[in-house]
């Protein structure tokens, strides 16, 4: 029983990280860079969304309020590659990481001065009331994470083989050149890939933030979900969620079970096993490009 | 009109003058040529009609409008589809996959009826799907359809760009080199490839090719350029006789000791 319970609340967290993982799926797989800022992003459309719903504050519905904080953090996004990835075009890749633990830094600098560095709590309908099946209570937020990530995994997943705009975008991470004489406006996909990742990142934040307070530090988060992205495969979008939910199961199963210290540790050692075992992660693409 | 008309079209690096001044215009239903030695400023050329280059001076004017300031991704509705001298393909994507990419710019379903997959989609997919494997059978790819591209040998990636291009549905199509790399029999498949393109399907050919054989046999004119400049222009006998084009590619004596 007490494993299903910690089970449980660990899928939930694992699908956090892994939305935060989708994050950074998202734009690897269009433009072939990672953005070291998918964490802070996370935690400042965490923080919209609690400008937007909480009483304090514009004390909008918390749905409006949420979709408008993703919207708003598409925005950011779009506009972070338009003005600043953007003159980065052509350089090299290491260029990108450092500009974008950058973007982290200051990311979380203007959350911290908007909103404060004491941790506050998003007013959601949900967060506290639970539900108890045969003797397993679960929250609410975590039915809710867990139904959301599942949805969003699906809508994005559909994005990407389905739609005109994604099927773009892989054509483009494949090569730019090539994706230009076919008529995709490779520059302004990217940003709209961004745009993307920002409002997936703000849902994250919102799922994120119905567990527990919030502080512009959360976004430091984001370093498991990089280990989760590098486990899935990092170009894969379901591999980016079952390599979230795994770090996410693991973690409170090493706290309860195993030594102290260990949990935290957990996510780095399955990440460097991974690594080892199967260099390309779990699920992925190369491999499965081998023909 | 002509279809493409380039006017005293120049490109500067820096100090190096890769295209200086060349005008020429191709005709509609004509298989021009571009030759030149190598580093005359032919890829160039075609890098500034693509639009990936913006040219220091000069027109380029297709079907009456001027691209001039077009973005390259805006070239590719307009009925222009070009091939590269160094193959660019999406290379981790099947011989469909990339051919169907081709289709991109006709497509005309949202995002939304995208990801539902409404039987308008399925309408509009069957359509590209259609007028990809005609291009397929045209350039006897069947064999390859579900192949990878980055497991396929030279030659037939050499083919597939060609595919791709085709598959845009273009008026006019620039290839850059198509011979280059390939073995005697497959440049005479390209030879015939060009005639076909021209003759059943009302295309416009505009190629930079080493090839002299093909470049004979196919051309309906032919454009010398060296240094980025232009040295001479008329049928491709015409244009080998030139003393300038000769000069160029085998040197005079006083030109060694410039």
């Amino acid at each position: 029983m007490e494993v299903l319970q910690l089970l449980i609340g660990g899928i939930a967290t694992g699908c956090i990280y892994g939305l935060v993982a989708l994050g950074f799926v998202l734009i690897y797989k269009a433009t072939e860079g990672v953005n070291f800022a998918q964490g802070d992003m996370m935690m400042f459309g965490a923080f919209l969304a609690l400008g937007f719903v909480n009483s304090g504050h514009m004390g909008l519905p918390f749905l409006p309020g949420v979709l408008l904080a993703a919207i708003v953090m598409g925005g950011v996004g779009y506009g972070i590659d338009r003005v600043v990835v953007r003159q980065l075009f052509g350089q090299p890749q290491f260029s990108l990481v450092i500009l974008t633990i950058a973007l982290g830094f200051v990311l979380r600098f203007v959350a911290g001065t908007i909103w404060g560095y004491t941790p506050v709590v998003l007013e959601t309908p949900y967060s506290g009331r639970s539900l108890s099946l045969g003797g397993v209570i679960i929250g609410y937020e975590d039915i809710i994470t867990i139904l959301v990530t599942g949805v969003l995994t699906l809508l994005l997943w559909a994005f990407f083989a389905k739609t005109r705009l994604g099927l773009a975008a892989q054509a483009a991470s494949q090569n730019q050149m090539a994706a230009y004489i076919v008529g995709v406006p490779v520059q302004r996909l990217n940003s709209i890939i961004w745009g993307l990742s920002g409002a997936v990142a703000t849902i994250a934040g919102v799922l994120y933030a119905s567990k527990g307070a919030i502080d512009p530090n959360i976004g430091l988060l984001g370093i498991k979900a990089f280990a989760a992205a590098v486990i899935g495969g990092f170009g894969s979008l379901p591999g980016a969620l079952l390599g979230g939910i795994l770090i996410g199961v693991v973690e409170p199963l090493a706290a309860r079970y195993l030594p102290s210290g260990i949990s935290q540790m957990s996510p780095y050692v399955i990440m460097l096993v991974v690594l080892v075992t199967r260099p390309n992660g779990l699920f992925s693409q190369i491999q499965a490009k081998k023909v | 009109m002509s279809l493409l008309e380039v006017e005293d079209l120049a490109i500067h690096f820096g100090g190096v003058k890769a295209v200086d001044g060349v005008s020429f215009t191709v005709e509609e239903g004509e298989v021009f040529s571009i030759i030149g030695p190598n580093g005359a400023g032919k890829s160039t050329i075609f890098n500034l009609i693509s639009r990936f280059y913006r040219p220091t001076r000069g027109r380029i004017r297709f079907d009456g409008q001027d691209i001039t300031g077009l973005a390259a991704h805006q070239i590719a509705p307009l009925g222009i589809a070009r091939t590269f001298q160094n193959i660019e393909l999406f290379d981790h994507s099947t011989v469909l996959d990339n051919l169907l990419m081709g289709r991109h710019t006709h497509r005309r379903t949202n995002f939304v009826q995208d990801i539902l997959f409404l039987p308008k989609v399925r309408r509009e997919e069957r359509a590209h799907r259609q007028r990809v494997e005609e291009v397929i059978e045209f350039l006897e790819l069947e064999h390859y359809r579900e192949k990878m591209i980055a497991g396929l040998p030279y030659g037939v990636r050499k083919v597939v760009e060609i595919g791709r291009a085709l598959s845009i549905g273009p008026k006019l199509i620039l290839l850059d080199e198509p011979a280059s790399g390939l073995s005697v029999e497959e440049s005479e498949e390209v030879a015939f490839w060009i005639e076909d393109m021209r003759r059943d399907m009302g295309l416009t050919v505009l190629m930079v090719e080493h090839d002299m054989g093909l470049v004979t046999q196919v051309s309906d004119r032919v454009l010398a350029v060296a240094n980025g400049q232009p040295l001479a222009m008329g049928t491709a006998a015409e244009v080998q006789d030139d003393p300038h084009v000769k000069a160029a590619y085998l040197g005079t004596p006083e030109e060694d000791a410039a």
